[in-house]
């Protein structure tokens, strides 16, 4: 591999941005393929089905055994809110290689001796998300505050982009009254229906850690939907 | 910490741009129980530091040995490992799978 192909590909990770990299594996030639050039490419179908995936393989196209590596943008859980369950989730989902980002505008709960390691973002979540690449389809958002003036712009945000994984905190009659006012926000039913509420797996959850465990476990099973045994 | 596809191809470049000379293996096709997903990364430099794996720990070895090779003489190869393959005595995969590896120069 040529450096300047691995430092753009580096480039392009850094910036979640999607990328194939196409290497015969005849002669090891490679050529990289961003996901907007797709369409032109001589391997358009091939290309475009492999993006949807993310699952990288081997292409026999005219004689020509291909190598096709697709680089995704690597798992990411944004979570509104730091709070006691936040801070348990962090380093879990750190240790899963979820890359992390807390975000709270009350800065009493965001402080960095609260969550040390962990990105934090001490702004209303509309401020904090224009600041981070922008959510995708790669993203896990949970809203942990309780508090409907920060939790709901940031589930809307996320339903909007499509995240993988949209959880929020509170109970069936909590949730009742969020949907009534997504309803109002012009949000679908079938946006609102995946939400997962009251968060976490059931598993009989009750101190923060354990919390943590439930959503965690959640948030994998998203991520790893095509993988699992039996249907959610 | 465990090395991520992040942590592995950036230190890839990271070892290159301090003029190491680096390898790396990618797991190009699998048959069977195999260990580590197709895409998976393990980069090698020219000393033998290594991070990453294209298997549980069972061909790393051969894969390492290879990859002097390749840094050496600059030519990619496809390497191929499994029960089927008659290096299988000396070097396979105990879970009875089959992995084709793709070991190329970082220049």
């Amino acid at each position: 591999m040529k450096l300047d192909i691995l430092r753009e590909m580096n480039r392009e990770r850094a910036a979640r941005r999607a990328v194939i990299l196409v290497t015969d594996t005849a002669d090891g030639s490679q050529r990289l393929v961003r996901e907007a050039e797709a369409d032109t490419d001589p391997l358009a179908s091939e290309l475009s089905a492999r993006f949807r995936s993310g699952k990288s393989g081997v292409v026999e196209v005219e004689g020509q055994s291909l190598f096709l590596t697709v680089q995704v943008p690597p798992p990411r859980l944004v979570v509104i809110g730091a709070v006691h369950i936040s801070q348990a989730l962090a380093p879990m989902a750190q240790a899963t290689d979820l890359d992390v980002t807390i975000i709270d505008p009350r800065t009493a709960f965001a402080t960095p001796e609260r969550f040390p390691a962990v990105a934090l973002l001490p702004l209303w979540p509309e401020d904090a998300l224009a600041q981070l690449p922008p959510l995708d389809r790669y993203t896990a958002v949970a809203a942990l505050t309780h508090d409907p003036k920060i939790d709901d712009p940031a589930l809307v945000a996320a339903l909007k982009a499509e995240c993988f994984y949209v959880g929020a905190l509170g109970s069936r009659k909590t949730h009742g009254r969020r949907v009534e006012r997504l309803t109002a926000a012009g949000l679908s039913e079938q946006q609102i229906g995946r939400i997962a509420a009251p968060i976490g797996l059931d598993i009989g959850a009750v101190s923060p850690a354990e919390i943590a465990v439930s959503v965690l476990a959640q948030v994998i099973a998203a991520l790893r939907q095509d993988r699992r045994r039996a249907p959610a | 910490m465990l090395s991520t596809d992040t942590d592995i191809l950036a230190t890839a470049e990271a070892w290159r741009e301090a003029g190491r000379g680096v390898a790396l293996a990618t797991v190009i096709e699998t048959w069977g129980s195999a260990p580590r997903p197709v895409g998976s990364h393990l980069i090698i430099d020219e000393e033998g530091n290594f991070l990453g794996s294209v298997s549980g720990g069972c061909v790393e070895g051969a894969v390492i040995a290879e990859a002097a090779d390749v840094i050496e003489d600059g030519q990619p190869r496809v390497l191929e490992f499994g029960v089927a393959d008659e290096t299988a005595w000396r070097v396979g995969l105990s879970c009875g799978g089959r992995i084709r590896v793709l070991v190329e120069p970082v220049a």
